[in-house]
């Protein structure tokens, strides 16, 4: 597999160029970061020239960095996994927005209709919004959900709750009265710890 | 005259399929648009039964993440934390030890035969063939037995754990007892073939299976209403298919070979002698097909399984989980007896493991399609971020090019087909 990914590494790098960023090959996966301006037309090129053939979108999902260990850099990337069926390799494609606070980038919808809801789902719950994008509503959250869910900012327990209110006869909003609980804290350890002298 | 004006006057409608509607298959609101019986558009709302599964994830250790994978497909369970495993343990650098890793895959395939025979028996009663459904529970029945007995509960059996499995088949399966409903005889007969070990209770399904199989050909292939109903509904063509981001049953019912466990093996799958069944047509009734054929190689895979997995017991059974204990706990007695085993273990559960920083994309071939996980770790001991990609999403997505131009009827059909589970797509 490894072989046959360093080749898809070499054309990449053959055929984009300066176009893309460097690929990076790490735990058997290829991935490779495109600055918005080149994303969709390299996209396109991944799907139709012959030595890539990537027909498949499986995934696109956001993901958001602002609380990541040691990250420094755009707070919003647009993740893609593209599979091939003719080659059967996978590659994994990285799009930062350039603007923390209103994130855009570039719609993939035309090239791979699957795109059509990923993205929706995407602008759902992180906010990035997909320019070419026809039918971007909101998808998993309810009918007039405020925010965006999957941010890091946002709280587990969200903002609002529903329940039943017997006087009203009708199902209300309002403010959460649970708290959110941590019962094991997020720890990242240094290189360091526990390496070395046999203790646990 | 009057009566022809009132024909004119007739407008698209919609109409709201669900979120409440048996055929929906969960909690799904179809909004059809209809010109007379014929559909025109077709737009799925999603997220009734949306959990946040991803971001619980992020706020829980990688090993308390694992028993929420079972609840995406609460119909297969036990494959979806299969993919999670294979990106944690990529991420890890851990080896699977053989055995767990053909346990794995007797699982797997174990899910697979459950999840169509749930799919198929449901897409029958959807269409009006009431019987199917009472037949394919039968099965499923033996099948959960199974799960029981391996796992200790009937569904969400949280069996699978980074490095291995959670411990090793059991030497014997549970039996009937004698109470007021059942006599001597009756527990007699249902015990049978449960007084040897799991794998001997399984042995005895898988001879049993493809007899059930041709029953049920015998009930739907050949059935005119059943044909009536499937053949030539809900087209979708091999190029089409791809745009849309189909996979499993769905794409190769269109003709295109493409199985996961075939092309890009994983566990033990390379070893495994099993044929992949592909559709012509791209309809409803070939992908029905195809997954009656998938059943049969299921089975095919399970008794292969079961002859190593024998053949390794009678050799003193491998460890079924790796023995780096930064990963999976200490055996008790270990624990007991030596400080930092005790250590490890109070570490592990207290803590829980951590993860090297970086990211991994594992896919299994689940019984619905690829079904993978992107998981992204800074170096803690919680997920930074968990996506989830299951089959159901582009499934559900392309039901619209699916339904258009059908009559009513048929959306039910074509839902049916597409195996939806709507756990699986609201996640």
């Amino acid at each position: 597999m490894s072989a046959k990914l360093e080749r898809l590494c070499r054309q990449l790098k053959e055929i984009f160029g300066d176009r893309i960023g460097e690929p990076l090959l790490a735990f058997g996966e290829l991935t490779v970061a495109i600055p918005v301006a080149n994303y969709f037309e390299a996209m396109r090129q991944l799907r139709d020239d012959p030595a890539f053939r990537f027909e498949q979108l499986m995934d696109l999902s956001g993901i958001d960095y602002s609380e990541f260990t040691g990250y420094q850099g755009k707070r919003f990337a647009a993740v893609s996994q593209l599979l091939s069926i003719t080659h059967n390799w996978r590659l994994r494609v990285k799009v930062f927005a350039e603007d923390d606070e209103f994130p855009v980038v570039p719609s993939v919808m035309d090239i791979w209709n699957s795109a059509n809801w990923y993205e929706r789902e995407a602008f759902d719950l992180f906010g990035i919004h997909f320019e070419g994008h026809v039918d971007l509503r909101r998808i998993l959250t309810d009918y007039g959900f405020v925010g965006h869910p999957f941010r890091k900012d946002f709280p587990i327990s969200g903002y609002v709750e529903m329940r039943y209110d017997p006087e009203q006869k009708r199902v209300i909003y309002q403010p959460v009265t649970i708290e959110p609980r941590e019962v094991t804290p997020r720890i990242v350890r240094e290189d360091t710890y526990a390496k070395g002298n046999g203790r646990g | 005259m009057q009566k022809a004006t009132a024909v004119a006057d007739v407008k698209n409608y919609t109409l709201n399929f669900g979120p409440q509607h048996p055929a929906a298959h969960g909690v799904l609101r179809l909004v059809l648009e209809l010109d007379g019986e014929v559909i025109v558009r077709a737009d799925p709302h999603i997220g009734l039964l949306h959990r946040g599964t991803e971001k619980l994830a992020e706020t829980r250790t990688w090993l308390q993440t694992l028993p929420y994978l079972d609840r995406l497909d609460y119909t297969s369970m036990i494959p979806s934390e299969h993919a999670y495993c294979l990106a944690v343990e990529r991420l890890l650098g851990v080896d699977v030890p053989i055995r767990a890793q053909y346990i794995r895959v007797m699982v797997d395939e174990l899910a697979r035969i459950k999840n169509h025979l749930l799919s198929i028996g449901t897409h029958a009663l959807d269409i009006g063939a009431m019987t199917m459904v009472l037949y394919t529970f039968r099965e499923r029945e033996d099948l959960f037995d199974v799960l029981e007995a391996l796992t200790g509960i009937r569904m969400h059996g949280a069996y699978y754990r980074p490095g291995g499995v959670y411990r090793d088949l059991p030497d014997r399966m549970p039996k009937y007892t004698e109470n007021k409903f059942k006599n001597a005889q009756t527990v007699k007969e249902l015990n049978e073939a449960r007084n040897g070990s799991l794998l001997d209770f399984l042995e005895d399904f898988t001879n049993r299976f493809p007899g059930y199989l041709d029953e049920y050909h015998t009930l739907l292939t050949d059935n005119r209403i059943w044909k009536q109903r499937t053949v030539g509904i809900g087209v979708i063509t091999p190029e089409r298919a791809l745009q849309k981001g189909f996979s499993g049953a769905m794409l190769r019912g269109s003709g295109i070979e493409w199985d996961l466990r075939k092309k890009q093996p994983y566990e033990v799958y390379d070893r495994m002698d099993f044929d992949i069944p592909v559709g012509v047509n791209g309809d409803c009734y070939d992908r029905y097909l195809v997954r009656m054929e998938e059943m049969f190689q299921a089975n095919r895979i399970i008794k292969q399984c079961i002859e190593w997995l024998r053949d390794d017991s009678a050799k003193g059974a491998g460890p079924v989980i790796t023995d780096d204990h930064k990963v999976a706990p200490p055996s008790r007695a270990k624990m007991k007896g030596s400080m930092e085993e005790l250590i490890h273990h109070f570490k592990l559960f207290s803590e829980g493991m951590h993860v090297p920083a970086g990211e991994a994309y594992a896919a299994i071939e689940h019984p619905k399609g690829e079904m993978g996980v992107w998981a992204v770790s800074d170096g803690a001991n919680k997920p930074y971020r968990i996506k989830l990609h299951t089959a159901g999403i582009p499934h559900l997505a392309g039901v619209d090019e699916l339904v258009r131009g059908h009559m009513l009827a048929d959306a039910t059909a074509v839902i049916g087909t597409i195996d939806l589970v709507l756990g699986d797509v609201d996640r």
